[in-house]
């Protein structure tokens, strides 16, 4: 998706004088051409990631419209109490942008995993989150997060769809296969990983695989589609690369309970860990929680 | 004008933490002469003040209070249920205070930032940002003094009230860095040592033409002007009992 994430903050930086970019020195072999179209407008605040939060939201109170970006963890973690102080607590809408959000980085190691950080971020007033599932979602994902009033926070990923699949157009929650089984709701780009098994079953016992890009709910409410489907089915499934508690899970849960819909079975398949025993690729790390799409239709078939 | 007005509003200052039973008042009495002398005469109605040390919300409260940005009905609910004056400057509510701080090290950073995006606009508005010596222990705060020194803000001016103690002790005994200004003065800033309750000092400082980031430091005293506040380390913390508080207004009659 850096490709894309590229072309888009170009794109917007062309029509938007405003614009000022801030990065934690990373971006080298992918935001060049970025760097080269914002001039002096794009920024490397260093190895600083919370004076970079803090300077943005400065940035922001003059009225400027103010990306920043840095490895996932980087721009949550680290900086937590600036973006809670300074950027949420005052509602300006900084744009931060997470490299390599869930198991991303894969065997770099535990240091670089983002397993928490929309949980984290979504306790924080105001705070929208974007979870792009394909590389050609980002354009809209930054024009709608550029259109927010509000913090964004954008998880970038790797878009995992099969082989000449057709993608879908943009949607905070889209449907990505239909059938009689499950129901399962996937987030970000791992439902790509999804599709094609899927699509292989028996329309009898194919889930119906929704994805979810844009939290959190209050924003983006349940389709009307999805929640007679979860009404109709024996069984909901919700996966993602997110730990258990602060998950999309644990939120959709709490508001089916709210609207007083009852689930008979719920299955909830989530990052597990930051430290295994053993360190591995995003796809290892998925497998070890049990996010791959094999374990995924065990559990859900219950075999 | 400040001159007369000093002993007025530190009188209100002590009143209004005296009637609210809040403490800080030492840090408050080192940051006022400063913060009144910055407000009525260096910064201009687009300028920004950001009060890094926000636990001397109080003498911000009473230097808007002198400058009739707020009222006596405002001080009188300082601290209390349904106040607009927390005990750190808010988030909203004040024109005069563009971030709510509190937590130490964000001061200089939020600042460095609208110094940037001033100078990006380029046009003329200052930024004056008011540390303690304390929160210099805040690896944010070189971060930000890093950041604002490579981009070079001569919009930016920081104020630090040196008055030597902090928390649980004296800077010199938690972590010291003494003398501050000389550690600050590797970076290509231009540096100011003065009395932080000279006015004429600080006038003169701040009058200096500045082609750089200005650094101002304050050498202050804690608990300045009331003898028993003076340089005690309580007065970080504890309000004032009712006898200490008569005895403060006697003081600053006679001064």
């Amino acid at each position: 998706m850096r490709k894309q994430l590229c072309d888009a903050l170009v794109t917007r930086s062309l029509k938007n004088s405003n614009m000022l970019f801030l990065t934690g020195d990373l971006g080298f072999m992918a935001l060049e051409p970025l760097k080269q179209a914002m001039g002096s407008r794009f920024i490397n605040a260093g190895v600083a990631e919370q004076n970079m939060v803090t300077v943005a939201a400065g940035l922001a109170s003059q009225e400027f419209d103010v990306w920043i970006y840095s490895i996932a963890p980087f721009i949550y973690a680290r900086p937590f109490e600036q973006v809670r102080n300074d950027i949420c607590f005052h509602g300006l809408p900084v744009k931060l942008i997470g490299n390599g959000g869930g198991y991303g980085y894969g065997v770099m190691g535990p240091t670089h995993h983002a397993i928490e950080d929309y949980g984290v971020l979504l306790t924080l007033p105001n705070m929208q989150v974007y979870i792009p599932v394909f590389d050609e979602d980002i354009a809209a994902t930054i024009s709608r997060a550029g259109n927010s009033t509000k913090p964004c926070y954008l998880r970038m990923g790797r878009g995992e769809p099969p082989k000449d699949y057709i993608v879908p157009a943009y949607a905070p929650w889209r449907q990505l296969t239909r059938g009689r089984g499950a129901v399962v709701i996937a987030v970000g780009p791992l439902a790509g990983t999804y599709i094609e098994d899927f699509n292989k079953l028996p329309e009898q016992t194919r889930p119906n695989l929704w994805v979810v890009t844009e939290l959190p709910l209050e924003y983006n409410p349940l389709p009307e589609e999805l929640i007679i489907q979860i009404k109709n089915s024996a069984k909901l499934c919700v996966a993602e690369e997110h730990v258990r508690r602060g998950g999309f899970g644990a939120e959709l849960a709490l508001h089916l309970a709210d609207l007083g819909i009852s689930i008979r079975t719920f299955h909830h398949i989530y990052a597990r860990a930051h430290h295994y025993e053993r360190y591995g690729s995003q796809s290892f790390l998925r497998q070890l929680s049990g996010l791959d799409v094999g374990t995924l239709l065990a559990t859900v078939e219950g075999v | 004008m400040i001159k007369n007005m000093i002993n007025k509003a530190r009188k209100r200052l002590l009143q209004m933490h005296f009637e609210s039973k809040v403490g800080h008042v030492g840090g408050n009495l080192s940051a006022l002469d400063a913060m009144l002398l910055v407000f009525h005469e260096f910064l201009k109605p687009e300028d920004k003040f950001v009060l890094s040390k926000g636990h001397s919300a109080g003498a911000l409260y009473v230097t808007l209070w002198s400058l009739g940005r707020l009222q006596d009905s405002d001080l009188k609910l300082f601290h209390k249920d349904n106040t607009l004056l927390a005990g750190h400057p808010p988030a909203k509510g004040i024109a005069e205070i563009t971030f709510s701080t509190g937590s130490l090290g964000h001061g200089l950073s939020l600042a460095t930032g609208m110094a940037l995006g001033n100078k990006i606009k380029g046009n003329n508005v200052k930024v004056v940002c008011f540390t303690s010596d304390g929160e210099w222990q805040e690896g944010s705060t070189w971060e930000a003094l890093i950041f604002a020194n490579h981009h070079g803000l001569k919009n930016l001016t920081i104020l630090v009230d040196h008055n030597g103690l902090q928390g649980f002790g004296s800077t010199s005994e938690v972590a010291s860095m003494s003398p501050l200004w000389e550690k600050l003065k590797g970076f290509e800033l231009e540096m100011h040592v003065i009395d932080g309750h000279d006015f004429d000092a600080l006038r003169a400082a701040l009058a200096l033409p500045q082609n750089n980031l200005k650094v101002i430091m304050l050498k202050t005293v804690k608990g300045h002007g009331i003898s028993f506040l003076e340089n005690r380390m309580e007065s970080h913390y504890i309000p004032l009992s009712e006898n200490q508080y008569y005895q403060a207004i006697k003081e600053i009659d006679l001064l």
